[in-house]
């Protein structure tokens, strides 16, 4: 079959991105002289260290004795007995130190940053879950963290701010616009910009110039590598299916990168629809966006006909960017991910039914993947098999979780 | 040859003020224009707002909020200056960020300018290899300038290139910072502007960013064929509206010689 061939040919992941960063017409550099420069020094040291043996070692260290991997892949049979179709099996994201999977490409940047001599982490952060991971990767690092955060998100996701205040990093408010996700990387850029000698701009997803889609890619594909073995040794096989929530898309991406070239595995990205389908309702990029830049890259983009980025509204903090990784892009176009999208009613059941059924609180962030693998195992056979990627916990919801749904669900005072 | 080519060849200490199309107020953008030729300002950038500007400092930024509330698009923009000839003779660049433009259309744009009387374009973000690819005939054709941006990280291969294949001036950012940082020109900076003037490039320069006053602009004027004022004419716009008289005090301050 002719497409196949192609599918191989496009889907050479030692060939993604190239040089200049670029995944089919994706990714890219668009950014003023000032910042072109130094993100360029961040793109040259990245290349110099990441093959340095030590480097590997060290960050292979940490990922064992410090964030715990490898984390374990959990069949979970309650969920599925309930449902009558797919076996769902959890990769275990959430149980990683800190609780998300965000803290796999923190010990990265933050070694990275330090070898570079950097004495300062700054990033944005959405549902905080970032913010805590690099936060902590500063402490244990020695290096002090300042991370931005829109106005609204602290209000919402309190304890993650404090989380951070007490690891020691400075949590900065960004005020402007809708005061989430998008306002905080315009903070963090332009606080980037004012010091780039000492500071290192981690950046939180596959978002952002070159080489952030691919760095991150690469420290999170530690994901899917470990699953892929896990989930070999316990079946036999490889997963049919693959699930996992895509915001700027780094958790669903290090699951996908190792089964990119499994013809047989299907994947399935899964996107916030919000409230609604109407623009402003929804963060779901790459259902409803068209081609556009922001923030340094070329990605689909949820933007007016202006070109101006469009709000954006999801109960998930960590999902709600109006722009989405190149990769992730690229990957729609070529058909080789489908991207579908949960909305916030479906997360908020999916979140409620996986507590009480396996007894795992997860992230709203994860449940629209949790959501999703539910819709599709009830109409399957029961041998099909479905992995879903379960990046992070929700201990950070619930209390939002109780405010907006306590009386649906039985649970507030 | 094009305003901005003639500008640069008659005069020397050349004030460009930058300003937010539709801000403070959205029809303010051709008035604010006026007064600014009349007040003795020597070219004029317009930004084109948009509502991620990873180059802009605060003020600038926040002036594009105001203007995005106030309404203002690429089209509106357009209709409000289409009497900007033959009625003003002062040359006018277009400064806005590459989404925005790219969903207006290049082609449409650049035939826009044309028709408008629109001088020159700014995109910063829009990297240089991809505007020569993709765009530079279309500029070329149409008679309109492209300028690009400098800084002190600039490798000096690359500022050959833009020296090469620019056709307006180059925009030197005088630090590696956003735009609004109220410092003096530090010994760094005059060591930057010296290594660049040492250049000997074809293209004439104007250094931007950090430049508010008379010193810091003359001191620019020492190295450069002039300097680029923003935020804080930003700032007095901000306070004062399009105040005829409070403009061209504000101008006269900065121009005045010794």
């Amino acid at each position: 079959m002719e497409s196949k061939v192609n599918l191989k040919e496009q889907l050479r992941v030692e060939n993604m991105p190239t040089k200049e960063g670029y995944f089919g017409e994706y990714g890219g550099k668009f950014l003023p002289a000032a910042l072109e420069s130094v993100i360029g020094e961040i793109a040259e040291a990245y290349d110099r260290i990441k093959d340095d043996p030590s480097f590997k070692e060290e960050l292979m260290y940490l990922h064992q004795h410090y964030t715990g991997r490898p984390s374990p892949v959990f069949h979970a049979k309650n969920l599925s007995d309930e449902l009558g179709g797919a076996q769902i099996y959890l990769k275990r994201e959430d149980l990683n130190h800190t609780g998300a999977h965000k803290i796999n490409h923190c010990l990265g940047e933050a070694l990275l940053a330090k070898r570079m001599g950097k004495t300062k982490l700054i990033a944005e952060t959405g549902a905080g879950q970032h913010g805590v991971a690099l936060a902590t990767a500063a402490a244990l690092l020695g290096l002090e963290c300042d991370i931005y955060m829109g106005e609204v998100d602290i209000k919402k996701e309190y304890p993650n701010v404090v989380r951070m205040r007490i690891l020691g990093a400075k949590v900065i408010p960004a005020t402007h616009g809708l005061k989430t996700l998008k306002e905080a990387v315009d903070a963090a850029f332009e606080a980037y910009l004012k010091d780039p000698v000492t500071q290192f701009y981690a950046i939180g997803s596959v978002v952002g110039p070159h080489p952030f889609p691919m760095m991150v890619r690469d420290f999170q594909s530690i994901i899917g590598i470990e699953a892929k073995a896990q989930f070999r040794e316990m079946t036999g096989k490889l997963p049919d299916n693959l699930v996992a929530c895509v915001g700027g898309g780094s958790n669903s991406i290090g699951l996908f990168s190792a089964f990119l070239h499994d013809e047989s595995v299907n994947i399935f990205g899964v996107e916030p629809a919000g409230t609604s389908f109407k623009t402003g309702d929804h963060a779901a990029t790459l259902s409803f966006g068209k081609p556009g830049m922001i923030h340094g890259f070329k990605c689909y983009l949820l933007q007016d006909e202006e070109g101006q980025p469009a709000p954006v509204n999801t109960i998930a903090s960590g999902l709600d960017y109006p722009g989405v990784g190149p990769q992730h892009s690229y990957l729609k176009d070529i058909n080789r991910v489908n991207y579908d999208t949960i909305n916030d009613q479906e997360a908020i059941d999916a979140f409620i039914k996986l507590a009480r059924l396996e007894g795992i609180i997860p992230a709203l962030e994860s449940a629209h993947a949790v959501a999703y693998a539910m819709k599709m195992a009830a109409g399957m056979p029961k041998d099909q098999t479905i992995l879903v990627n379960l990046s992070g916990r929700g201990d950070k919801d619930i209390d939002y979780v109780v405010e907006r749904f306590g009386k649906e669900f039985n649970i507030s005072e | 040859m094009n305003r901005i080519a003639q500008l640069f060849k008659e005069k020397k200490n050349i004030l460009s003020i930058y300003y937010t199309a539709g801000f403070p107020q959205l029809t303010d953008t051709l008035p604010i224009l006026e007064t600014l030729e009349k007040a003795g300002a020597d070219l004029v950038e317009i930004g084109m707002p948009f509502s991620d500007p990873l180059a802009d400092g605060p003020t600038i930024q926040q002036s594009g909020q105001t203007a995005l509330k106030n309404g203002m698009t690429i089209n509106l923009l357009f209709e409000q200056l289409a009497d900007l000839r033959p009625q003003l003779s002062i040359p006018v660049i277009l400064m806005g960020y590459f989404n925005p433009v790219h969903k207006f259309g290049m082609e449409r744009f650049v035939e826009q300018c044309r028709k408008t009387g629109v001088d020159g374009v700014i995109i910063p973000d829009l990297p240089f290899d991809e505007y020569r690819e993709k765009y530079e005939a279309l500029f070329t054709q149409a008679g309109i300038s492209n300028i690009f941006l400098i800084t002190p990280q600039t490798p000096e291969e690359r500022i050959k290139l833009i020296d090469k294949n620019s056709n307006g001036f180059i925009y030197m950012v005088s630090s590696a910072s956003v735009t609004g940082t109220k410092k003096e020109i530090s010994e760094q900076q005059t060591r930057y502007f010296k290594r660049i003037n040492n250049m000997q490039l074809a293209s004439p320069r104007l250094i931007g960013f950090g430049i508010s006053d008379r010193a810091s602009f003359q001191k620019a004027c020492d190295y450069a064929a002039g300097a680029i004022v923003g935020s804080a004419f930003i700032n007095l716009l901000n306070n004062e509206g399009n105040n005829p008289e409070k403009i061209s005090d504000f101008i006269q301050s900065i121009k005045k010689t010794n």
